[in-house]
């Protein structure tokens, strides 16, 4: 029935969940989601996986639920990945124009992206993406596509988001294990950005912050291309961990606080109050102050975005944010999270959702499945489904519409 | 008593008294003391005299002090036992020679080691002749660490309690919190040594800012009006850096001085001083940056600031900082008066009277909160006594030991469910500690 080239399904490996997400791409080119699969994540701290075991049996529960959705079988699957050893930059290749007539040719283009490519890594380290962000003619920037213009030098910037190895081929080899094909692996972060982002908050500026269970994913896209891109091993995950801490209760326990009663302000109506928490006979148990377990969540939050904004700030694209920030993951669901983001950045904060794609919306409008359904994007925009009759002409308009450029 | 065999002793003080001319004198009372000293000789500083004063006479010997001032040992013991009979004139015979050390002097900082015998005892009654000289007194009050032995910190607590009412400003150098710094395998003697250099850099930092003047002076009177009247622990710490980072390194590392307990002691001081110590290269963003991060830390407290410039000290920066807590209702100190040495007061007040005058302007000028300053004792002591006899003898002490145990488990920072896993640090702090611990936030 369907060609198998035509779906594509997302994989992210998460601290609280795994999450897979099947996505079929129609006439109109964009991908609609026609399956969600997911599984409480056991095996896997601050984004990277501590017990396999666990963890295939996980994944193995979110593909099938997935499966059971779509009606389709998975054997190829396009993977998240991150943890704090994923870390971006930027690199400049520069290429001279030799050729007489001095006119940039489709070789020059290719030559210098592969000078931009070329980067002094350490061994054990991997680019995950290499993303082209725009070229430079003769030192004058802004050109997305010189090949046909005069110059003398050709430039072009590129972001290179790189991990490390070993740590990579831990999830993937997770996922090979359950004699499934990883087609391609992406930054959480940059995936998120694509589900979430509108082309034109692209084109002015804006911060993704995926705040995931036990990652935070920092994406900075301007002038329509990623522009930073970074990972902070804090997530939901230490909010409860905080909690358990300072409330002195079990994890379990400090989960489920946070979830029925956590914020993240501290608003003066709640001073004073506290709750009761009861075992599973209804008898209390325990009696907590609210004011200090939003307290606690606020002092994480707040820290957190700092470090985010701080981070953006260093990378100088603090004045460029023009489109404001969106946040993601499962952290956006805490109350009024968005007004603290606002307080800390000073600029507008929405909430990731997934409107850029069609599908069932109950779940697109969800923002901790983003980086599920933008991998599946990912995918799609990876490999331009064959079918289509335009594909040559389309090649030769849009060359580089594939902006993520080969690993 | 046998007044004429302590005259000898004091005898070779007394002629070398009246060179000092300086407005700041430090002693340095005891073995401990004296071995604090000696660090700081070295760093000179033509405002500051330095005095050893001890009953060991080895100790002496050693002491690079310019004047030494030995005790008579059996004397000074009666002291420690805290007898008032025997301590009266014991204390007459000492004090011709300890006066006159402090003649004419502005601000008195006393360097001790509690918890012995020399340190202990005759520090409070430096204090006290110090006052009553009419300068200010600081003391600083090394805290011995706890594998001395519960009766060494027994012995340290009730000689800080003695101190604590007789100086103005006291700022306690626990060595116990020097002990994280230090790794398990370090000998006995280099251990002394790291903590006496920790000691010795925060006290370097405490002697600069008081006596270079520069960019953005401190002066003597707005420190004094801070710490004055409070009675309560503050805390010392300094940090350097170098480099073109060094605003942001210093800032980090001193937030992570055990002595700040991890920024709690920030969190909860009432006062901040804050003196910046740079070369010619010292940039005013630099300043900025390392204010803003500091009084982050600390929103409501009080804060002054200084910043100096010395030519030695180009391309590196060094902060020192002092934390004064906030003081609690009714300070132990004044109790301790009342109870111990009732009668003492009259003279001690009328001796404070003198010394009171040219400072008032600042005091006034300089505080946040009214806090029972030395300044209304004349009349209040006796009221007080009346008012609340039995308060004055149990409340308010409880009231600090409970403050300072809510303290202690601090000490154990955990990290809950990342105990294994790889430390997240993230400049100097480690991320899976909860913030709020890190923050110094405390829960109600």
């Amino acid at each position: 029935m369907f060609d198998s080239s035509a779906i594509f399904v997302g994989l992210e490996v998460g601290t609280s969940k795994i999450c897979a997400v099947v996505g079929e791409v129609g006439d109109s080119g964009v991908p609609n989601i026609i399956g969600i699969g997911q599984c409480a994540s056991r095996g896997v701290r601050k984004g990277e996986i501590v017990d396999t075991a666990r963890t295939e049996e996980d994944i193995r529960h979110a593909l099938v639920e997935a499966e059971q959705m779509a009606n389709v079988e998975i054997r190829t699957v396009f993977l998240g990945v991150t943890g704090s050893h994923i870390r971006g930059f930027n690199n400049r290749g520069i290429h001279p124009i030799v050729s007489d007539n001095r006119e940039i040719t489709e070789e020059d283009l290719q030559d210098v992206i592969k000078n931009a490519k070329a980067i002094n890594l350490p061994v054990q380290n991997h680019v995950v993406h290499s993303i082209r962000q725009g070229f430079l003619v003769d030192g004058h920037d802004g050109y997305t596509n010189p090949v046909g213009l005069l110059g003398s030098r050709l430039e072009a910037d590129m972001h290179v988001v790189h991990g490390n190895l070993n740590r990579l081929q831990n999830t993937i080899g997770a996922v090979n294990k359950l004699r499934l094909k990883v087609e391609d692996i992406a930054f959480t972060g940059l995936a998120s950005s694509l589900a979430v982002l509108p082309r034109e908050a692209k084109e002015d500026g804006a911060l993704v912050i995926d705040m995931g269970g036990g990652t935070t994913d920092v994406v900075v896209y301007a002038g329509g291309s990623v522009k930073h891109s970074g990972v902070l091993a804090v997530g939901g995950d230490h909010l409860s961990n905080d909690l358990a801490i300072g409330l002195k209760v079990p994890l379990g326990r400090a989960e489920q606080l946070k979830i029925e009663y956590g914020g993240a302000l501290v608003e003066e109506n709640i001073k004073g109050q506290t709750v009761d928490v009861v075992n599973d006979f209804g008898l209390p148990l325990k009696t907590f102050s609210l004011e200090n377990l939003r307290r606690i969540m606020w002092f994480r939050l707040e820290e957190t975005f700092d470090l985010v904004r701080r981070d953006v700030e260093e990378a100088g694209l603090y004045d460029y944010l023009r489109a404001g920030v969106y946040l993601c993951g499962g952290c956006s669901r805490i109350p009024r999270v968005a007004e603290l983001a606002e307080d800390v950045f000073g600029l507008p904060v929405f909430i990731g959702r997934s409107d850029c794609l069609s599908g069932d919306k109950s779940s697109l409008s969800q923002p901790e499945f983003a980086a599920a359904i933008g991998l599946v994007r990912f995918g799609a925009n990876r490999r331009p489904t064959k079918r289509r009759k335009k594909t040559f002409a389309f090649r030769l308009t849009h060359p580089f519409q594939d902006l993520l450029g080969r690993r | 008593m046998n007044t004429l065999t302590s005259e000898p002793t004091a005898s070779p003080a007394a002629p070398s008294a009246p060179e000092l001319t300086t407005p700041i004198r430090v002693f340095g009372v005891g073995n401990a003391g004296v071995n604090l000293l000696n660090t700081l000789v070295d760093n000179d500083a033509d405002q500051v005299s330095f005095i050893a004063v001890n009953t060991d006479p080895a100790s002496l010997a050693t002491s690079a002090a310019p004047l030494k001032l030995p005790l008579e040992k059996s004397r000074w013991r009666s002291l420690d036992a805290g007898n008032d009979s025997e301590r009266e004139p014991a204390l007459a015979e000492h004090s011709a020679c300890l006066a006159a050390a402090c003649r004419d002097a502005k601000l008195v900082v006393i360097l001790t080691g509690l918890g012995g015998v020399t340190g202990t005892g005759i520090s409070p009654v430096v204090a006290r002749i110090a006052r009553e000289a009419g300068a200010l007194v600081l003391a600083c009050a090394v805290l011995p660490f706890h594998y001395e032995g519960s009766r060494r910190q027994h012995q340290a607590q009730a000689g800080l309690e003695r101190l604590r009412a007789e100086v103005d400003g006291l700022i306690c150098l626990p060595n116990q919190k020097i002990l994280q710094l230090i790794d398990e395998r370090t000998a006995l003697l280099d251990t002394f040594k790291t903590a006496n250099a920790r000691l010795t850099e925060g006290l370097c930092g405490l002697l600069r800012l008081l006596t270079h003047q520069g960019l953005i002076p401190i002066q003597l009177p707005e420190l004094c009006a801070l710490l004055q009247g409070r009675h309560v622990e503050s805390v010392l710490a300094a940090a350097e850096a170098h480099g073109p980072n060094r605003a942001r390194e210093v800032v980090d590392r001193i937030l992570a001085h055990p002595l700040l307990d991890g920024g709690q002691a920030l969190a909860t001081a009432e006062a901040v001083v804050v003196s910046l110590h740079g070369g010619l290269d010292l940039a005013l963003a630099e300043v900025n940056r390392v204010m803003e991060q500091i009084t982050r830390q600390c929103e409501t407290a009080q804060v002054l600031m200084g910043a100096t410039v010395d030519m030695a000290f180009n391309e590196r920066l060094q902060v020192t900082l002092i934390a004064t807590p906030r003081s609690v209702e009714v300070p132990p100190a004044e109790e301790t008066v009342a109870d111990e040495v009732a009668g003492r007061t009259a003279d001690r007040s009328s001796a404070e009277a003198g010394a009171e005058p040219p400072l008032l302007p600042q005091v006034s000028r300089g505080r946040a909160h009214p806090l029972p300053a030395p300044t209304i004792r004349p009349s209040e002591p006796r009221e007080r006594m009346q008012a609340r006899p039995v308060d004055s003898a149990s409340r308010p002490r409880k009231t600090t030991t409970r403050l300072r145990q809510g303290t202690l488990p601090l000490d154990v920072i955990s990290r809950g469910r990342f105990d294994k896993t790889e430390p997240n640090i993230h400049r100097g702090e480690d991320l899976d500690t909860p913030t709020y611990l890190r923050r110094g936030c405390v829960l109600n």
